[in-house]
């Protein structure tokens, strides 16, 4: 096996600090191959978007800060560079695509200058060039009249096709990932297929590794690799996608899988919820952070904290009561 | 490294930009701000009195003609003559000229001080952004009138002191507006993609933050080309502005224009309208230019 591209380790990240203070990330690693797509899953509030951030070095500080960890992408650990340095790595070598497409284009620019700017930025293209780039990544996207739809500003523009346009804007430098935070939570759900399968499609052929961050599970299933579940700042459980449907181990995935409504199920079956609220990040329970939700909780989950324990070398959860070895 | 000369990069490449974005710039002022298209018009009128006045004014500004002393409007004299002989009309038009120097010069001074303080104080925020609001608090404290007295006292009139006194003071007033806009704009999730493609703080702040606070810009400098022209008024008005014979709008409304007010009411009547109409219209013009140029408008009209 070749090297990861980006080895997450032991990732803390905290906001705040002396009693208020949230550890969004709490103590988490995983990596990501070359090539390869990523999910990460969890609700609201269970770190997501803050390793997504981490990741980036974009959180804002203050009040948020990485307390411990490495983020070693090719090599180098981002945690540990200048700001100058990581500027030449963002949006070049790595970039991202957020949530909502309505906001996250400049109203006032043109979108050719948009899809140029990074161009410009880290290849060093003359304007003129970077346009002809600009169009060539539209065409890419399927926009169509891509030459004329340079000059257009944002809000000509639908909520799915903002989205294409800012894949185009994180596919401009060819980098080596992407990190796409909910990139289609926003769109309706037939926009939605058609914008992650363009993503797929895209990052397949230029051989981009992808974290997708999502909520929607059934998204995960079509498009990633691997998955990592999260729930309040930790990552519970590990699998390739196909295990983690095949064999869901960690009774809170079990019961995201089971809160989902599936088409090859008798009408009439009922969704079964889970209990109770997401964690407060501020005061998790002792132990595992779920044991008030779980319906098989033990008493050694009330005080004894699991870390990430293998079911086999890919297959790994931080359950007590899940069969482990 | 990027720098603030790269803004003037923002121009589309000649093959695709629109091809008449100005003229339809104007086709919109007439056809959907009538009020704004007559402030243009009035404006432009004013403009072009201002600079070619040698050829517009029948007489010298400073021509005394003792034998036609305090005349009412005739053909002879449009708006009349002064107390020292002198026609009105053409010391309107001069004036005009000497209000649009001041007027732009101190306005574009006031407006660049406010963006340049205003968007780096509200974007860096923190400690920085405390220490410049501060100044600014202390600053805006003082009553405006008697702080430019007390300058014009200690350097002397002249047209020079004032553009820059004006400019300066109500620069740092106007950062507040720009500040609280950039405030608002620094949340955006576009700034973060701004940040998240490697852009540097130059990069951010001129090319990202900047186009999106321009409607309070556009406004900010319209009001204060009008502020600046009444406020040079005030100045003249108490014998502190450009110092005569030069024909200020504000000196010809003061001195002897006073004493004879009842008697030849025309000597303050013509430069009074000349002040009251133009600030008015640059208002109108600013007010239509800030809805027609800002983009997030356009979707919804």
């Amino acid at each position: 096996m070749s090297k990861p591209l980006l080895q997450v380790r032991n990732l803390t990240t905290r906001f705040g600090d002396g009693l208020g203070a949230i550890t969004a990330v709490n103590n988490i690693s995983f990596n990501v191959d070359v090539g390869e797509t990523l999910a990460i899953v969890g609700e609201s509030g269970s770190g997501k978007s803050v390793t997504a951030l981490s990741i980036m070095q974009l959180l804002p500080d203050p009040p948020g800060r990485i307390m411990a960890g490495e983020i070693v992408f090719d090599g180098t650990d981002l945690a540990k560079l200048k700001e100058e340095e990581m500027r030449t790595i963002r949006g070049n070598q790595i970039s991202m695509i957020f949530q909502e497409p309505m906001t996250s284009l400049n109203p006032s620019l043109t979108i050719g200058l948009q899809i140029a700017e990074p161009i410009n930025l880290h290849k060093k293209l003359p304007w003129q060039k970077a346009y002809d780039k600009a169009e060539e990544l539209l065409n890419r996207v399927r926009m169509p009249d891509a030459r004329s739809r340079l000059s257009a500003h944002p809000y000509q523009f639908s909520g799915g096709m903002r989205q294409r346009i800012m894949i185009a804007m994180a596919l401009a430098c060819q980098p080596r990932l992407i990190i796409a935070d909910e990139p289609t939570t926003a769109l309706d759900v037939t926009v939605q297929a058609q914008v992650l399968e363009l993503l797929k499609e895209l990052t397949r052929e230029t051989g981009t590794a992808l974290i997708l961050i999502t909520h929607d599970l059934g998204v995960v299933a079509r498009y990633a690799d691997r998955v990592c579940v999260m729930y309040g700042g930790k990552i519970i459980e590990t699998a390739s996608a196909l295990d983690l449907y095949a064999r869901p181990m960690h009774p809170y995935t079990r019961g995201l899988m089971a809160s989902i409504p599936r088409l090859d199920e008798p009408a009439g079956r009922r969704l079964v919820p889970i209990k109770g609220q997401p964690p407060n990040l501020s005061q998790l329970p002792v132990g595992c952070s779920f044991n008030p939700r779980c319906s098989e909780v033990v008493d050694r989950c009330r005080h004894d904290t699991p870390e990430l324990m293998k079911f086999d070398d890919k297959h790994l959860h931080a359950c007590w009561v899940a069969p482990h070895v | 490294m990027p720098d603030i000369t790269e803004t003037s990069l923002i121009i589309l490449p000649a093959s695709i930009k629109r091809p008449n974005a100005v003229s339809e710039f104007f086709v919109r002022l007439f056809r959907e701000k009538p009020l704004g298209a007559a402030g243009a018009v009035i404006c432009l009128l004013f403009l072009f009195a201002g600079i070619f006045a040698d050829v517009l004014a029948p007489y010298g500004y400073n021509q005394i003609m003792p034998i036609n002393r305090m005349k009412p409007p005739s053909w002879q004299f449009w708006f009349g003559t002064d107390n020292l002989g002198r026609d009105i009309f053409s010391r309107v038009v001069y004036g005009a000229r000497l209000s649009v120097i001041i007027g732009l010069s101190a306005a574009s001074l006031a407006t660049a001080i406010s963006i340049v303080l205003g968007i780096i104080s509200g974007y860096l925020g923190g400690r920085f952004d405390m220490l410049v609001q501060r100044f600014v608090d202390a600053w805006m404290s003082f009553p405006e009138l008697v702080v430019l007295i007390v300058i014009v006292a200690v350097i002397g009139p002249g047209m020079f002191p004032v553009i820059i006194i004006l400019g300066g003071f109500l620069g740092i007033g106007g950062s507040r507006i720009i500040r609280s806009a950039v405030l608002s704009v620094r949340e955006q999730s576009y700034i973060h993609a701004a940040q998240s493609i490697g852009a540097g703080i130059n990069r951010i702040l001129w090319r990202h933050v900047l186009p999106n606070v321009l409607p309070p810009v556009i406004v900010l400098f319209t009001t204060r080309v009008g502020a600046v022209i009444l406020a040079e008024a005030s100045l003249s008005f108490l014998g502190l502005g450009v110092p005569p014979p030069a024909p200020s709008w504000g000196g010809m409304l003061t001195g002897s224009s006073r004493n004879y007010m009842y008697l030849a009411p025309w000597m303050a009547l013509a430069p009074g309208i000349c002040l009251t109409l133009v600030v008015f219209s640059i208002n109108m013009f600013g007010d239509a230019m800030r809805d027609l140029l800002d983009p997030r408008m356009r979707g919804h009209r």
